[in-house]
């Protein structure tokens, strides 16, 4: 077959944002290069993280890799912002637009939520659990490089054959090849591809875990309530990211094989994709914010020194909103047509699965009330999450009634609406969630005066930016649009919404010079339980060695640790001397590095639709996984002799 | 001397453990086999009308074909089965000689479709025809590569018995890909009777 793209293709030229980006990545490739080599750190880096199968250090490079993409998210967010600040602007031209808006979403979505949740899974779960890894480590590190390598791909398309443009859903027949000849929407297409097999099998591992590696006595109802929220995304995970799979094969190869799956002739249905595509996305919603309910209730409980309020009707609520989420997708398109019927029932399941959402915010609130609580970072971030999410939850209602819905549709209330949810929800959430377990990672502190700083401003942010985007709604701006004139009357709101968008770049800065001094200055955590914690993780040495727990831990009913300390201040609290025994413990390996790699090189030939090289990728794959296959010696016995010196060396006693 | 060899037993228990969760990880991995090819099935039960100027079902479907591509894949489920009982029994020989009787009938129904598949497209009937074949194509191709991929592990597998016997792991491998084919043998009854029999009807 005669390649689609040619080379010419390769290189966009003529935009001086894009010239600058491709100036900045040469450079900042070439200082990495030099820095690890004059520090001599290749070894290191390939011993230590590339072929790692630790879930704390995964975990980490999650952070990593999420918190990147936060910023690129962010700068895309930002020269929208700076594009709609007054009428008639052409800081971006309409096609550029339409590239970063569809960017900003998919990388916010799937290469900065979703990897900032997996990093809480990974860094959090095994030790809450009591379990020295999760189920399956080695797929664990395949997990994590398949996400990182499909956002490379994406991310490559801002500087190699263009970005995609059909808006962060890809709708067809806008996203087919008939309207979108460019490789960019293959971009879209197959690094979702590639990080979504990855998250299915995260979903899978995380499912295992839970539910088999639980330390002994712990039983379901005794969990940690995040443990159980990971339960119920894990299980969204695997119901939901198949479908996802479908959907962009199948819209692959209308590009690519001409098929007329979704195309406007030959019998094809552009609405069975938006079916399909929301038969993932609206349970995807919750998958990104059920983890986050998760850390609140840890946070408040922890912060207000109390047992969480009402902890079983918590669990009922997230298994019940776990399984609505599965009937609410047509409530993204009530304006398709589908009929008086469809939509009532969309629309009364929608508000339907408002009512769990519901019942958490009060046992949150209940926990708090009359709790000794302690304003410490996590705990103002759960804060501000309440009243945040309770405005986007009355939106979503207000967006469920369906009739009203055909005035709402596709205007700026919705923008508004869903980043009050992800904002006030997921990213606050993740906040809380970092900053709460940041010193069981790393071992120190992060500093609280630059962390007030970041939350206030996030926070004052938020509301200047996203506020006045409900009113836009109503004055009838639409989403998508570049530009708009002065006599829309929409200049002063969108003035006031851009500024709020800077005042959360500027707290973003304060986060990262938050970290960067809290390395050098924080406070370093010596005891391993700097919060005085209810949960397990905080039993053990920040950061913990990497079996975690030398001898597993028996627990009784929940909040162990919290219990477990209470013992021993009364003085009743039997220490158990257990012998120590060997670990059996993974060995390191470099394959789900090279296998993700080879699966970058398959993603990249099929975007170009240069199929010797999709083909070389793939056959890399292939060989990669007999490889795995074939090798017996995976892993290996941790001595006691080593245990009892690492454990000397973090405790100061055997 | 006591102490070495209990030390022993109890890594072998560790080790089972470890297996049988692979095991519950798998059928997990099959719930999500079980969406993707559910999200498939939509799709062409959606499309399955819309020829669009191409052929319809029964233009295209042979009942002799695949009826005989259908008795063929329930025997290599059959026997996969007594490859299973013979791994429960400890004979080495007599499961890798089940699972090559497996895989050979495995590879004769991917060439019947092989067969089918190049069959239209010479006839000019090709993916780009119809919304129809689009989804014929898909969801039966699908199918296909996953019985191709099972061919080639299973293929891998018996090597791997062949040179280590029975250990916990081979063990657990086996068990795996006896589901991962009957798995398959079940999602062929859907395609079957949706696509092909409700086709000719």
């Amino acid at each position: 077959m005669e390649p689609k793209f040619k080379i010419s293709h390769f290189f966009i030229h003529g935009d001086p944002l894009i010239l600058g980006a491709d100036v900045s990545i040469g450079i900042a490739t070439v200082m990495i290069i030099f820095v690890l080599t004059y520090f001599k750190k290749w070894k290191w880096l390939w011993k230590e993280w590339l072929t790692t199968v630790d879930h704390k250090k995964i975990g980490i490079m999650y952070v990593i890799a999420a918190l990147l993409m936060l910023f690129r998210g962010g700068v895309d967010a930002l020269l929208m912002r700076t594009q709609l600040a007054l009428p008639n602007l052409k800081v971006l031209l309409s096609e550029h637009y339409n590239e970063i808006f569809t960017t900003h979403g998919t990388i916010m979505i799937l290469f900065m939520a979703m990897p900032l949740i997996f990093a809480m899974m990974n860094i959090v779960i095994p030790l809450q659990i009591g379990a020295r890894d999760v189920a399956y480590p080695f797929l664990n590190a395949i997990s994590f490089w398949l996400f990182f390598f499909g956002a490379m791909l994406l991310n490559l398309s801002f500087v190699i054959g263009g970005s995609p443009n059909a808006g962060w859903v890809g709708y067809p027949p806008l996203s087919e090849l008939q309207f979108n000849p460019g490789p960019g929407e293959n971009f879209y297409v197959l690094a979702i591809q590639i990080s979504g097999i990855g998250s299915l099998a995260t979903g899978i591992n995380f499912l295992v875990t839970i539910l088999k590696m639980r330390t002994k006595g712990m039983r379901l109802m005794d969990m940690p309530l995040f443990t159980w929220s990971v339960l119920a995304t894990s299980i969204l995970i695997i119901a939901a990211f198949p479908v996802i799979t479908v959907t962009m094969l199948l819209l692959f190869l209308d590009r690519f094989a001409g098929a007329h799956f979704f195309t406007m002739t030959h019998g094809g249905d552009p609405m069975m994709y938006i079916n399909l595509f929301w038969i993932w996305g609206h349970p995807e919603v919750y998958i990104v914010i059920l983890p986050a309910f998760g850390i609140f209730s840890e946070v408040t409980s922890v912060f207000s020194k109390k047992v969480t309020f009402g902890y079983t009707s918590m669990v009922v609520s997230m298994m019940l909103i776990s399984f609505y989420a599965y009937f609410t997708w047509v409530h993204h398109f009530f304006t398709m047509g589908a009929g008086a019927g469809v939509n009532t029932f969309f629309a009364v399941s929608t508000m339907i699965i408002a009512i769990p959402t519901g019942v958490k915010v009060f046992n949150w609130l209940l926990t708090m009330y009359q709790g000794r609580i302690r304003l410490t970072e996590p705990m103002l971030w759960t804060i501000a999450f309440i009243p945040c999410f309770a405005i986007g939850g009355a939106t979503g209602v207000m967006l469920s009634i369906a009739p009203a819905d055909y005035q709402y549709h596709n205007s700026y209330f919705l923008i508004a609406h869903f980043h009050q949810v992800l904002i006030g929800g997921t990213v606050f959430g993740m906040f809380a969630g970092l900053t709460y377990w940041w010193p069981k990672m790393f071992g120190f502190k992060l500093n609280e005066t630059l962390g007030r700083w970041a939350f206030w401003l996030w926070n004052i942010g938020f509301y200047a930016c996203f506020m006045p985007q409900y009113a836009l709604g109503f004055m009838g701006m639409t989403r998508r649009i570049y530009t708009y004139g002065w006599d829309m009357g929409w200049a002063p709101l969108n003035l006031i919404s851009s500024i709020g968008a800077v005042i959360m770049g500027i707290a973003f800065l304060f986060q990262v010079w938050e970290i960067a001094y809290s390395v050098k200055y924080g406070e370093r955590d010596t005891t391993g339980d700097p919060w005085d914690g209810h949960t397990l993780e905080w039993s053990l040495p920040s950061p913990a060695p990497k079996y975690n727990f030398a001898v597993l831990p028996e627990v009784h009913g929940r909040d162990a640790w919290w219990k477990t300390k209470e013992a021993k201040e009364r003085g009743d609290y039997e220490e158990k001397k257990q012998e120590l025994e060997p670990i059996h413990y993974p060995k390191n390996s470099g394959i789900p590095f090279i296998l993700s790699v080879f699966f970058f090189i398959a993603g990249f030939g099929f975007t170009f639709e240069w199929v010797w090289m999709g083909a070389l990728g793939l056959l890399g794959v292939a060989i990669c996984l007999i490889v795995r296959s074939f090798q017996y010696d995976t892993d290996y016995y941790i001595s006691v002799d080593e245990i009892k010196e690492t454990e000397a060396a973090l405790r100061g006693e055997v | 001397m006591e102490n070495i060899v209990s030390h022993h037993t109890d890594h072998h228990e560790e080790h089972e453990a470890h297996e049988s969760i692979k095991i519950d990880g798998f059928w997990l991995f099959l719930v999500s086999d079980v969406l993707l090819f559910g999200a498939l099935f939509a799709t062409f039960i959606v499309l399955r009308t819309h020829y669009a100027e191409g052929p319809t079902s029964q233009d295209l479907f042979d009942v002799k074909e695949f009826t005989i591509e259908t008795f063929v894949l329930l025997t290599s489920s059959f026997t996969s089965g007594l490859a299973t009982l013979e791994m429960n029994k400890g004979h080495v020989k007599s499961l890798i000689t089940w699972l090559i009787v497996t895989a050979l009938l495995g590879a004769t129904f991917v060439g019947f479709e092989i067969h089918e598949f190049s069959g239209m497209v010479s006839e000019g009937y090709k993916m780009s025809t119809s919304a129809f074949l689009s989804g014929f194509f898909t969801l039966v191709g699908t199918h296909g590569c996953h019985v191709s991929l099972g061919l080639i592990w299973m293929i891998g597998l018996i090597i791997q018995v062949a040179r280590r016997g029975f250990t916990p792991v081979t063990e657990r491998k086996l068990s795996i890909i006896s589901l991962y084919w009957h798995f398959l043998d079940a999602v062929w009854i859907f395609i079957f009777t949706v696509v092909y029999l409700i086709g000719v009807m």
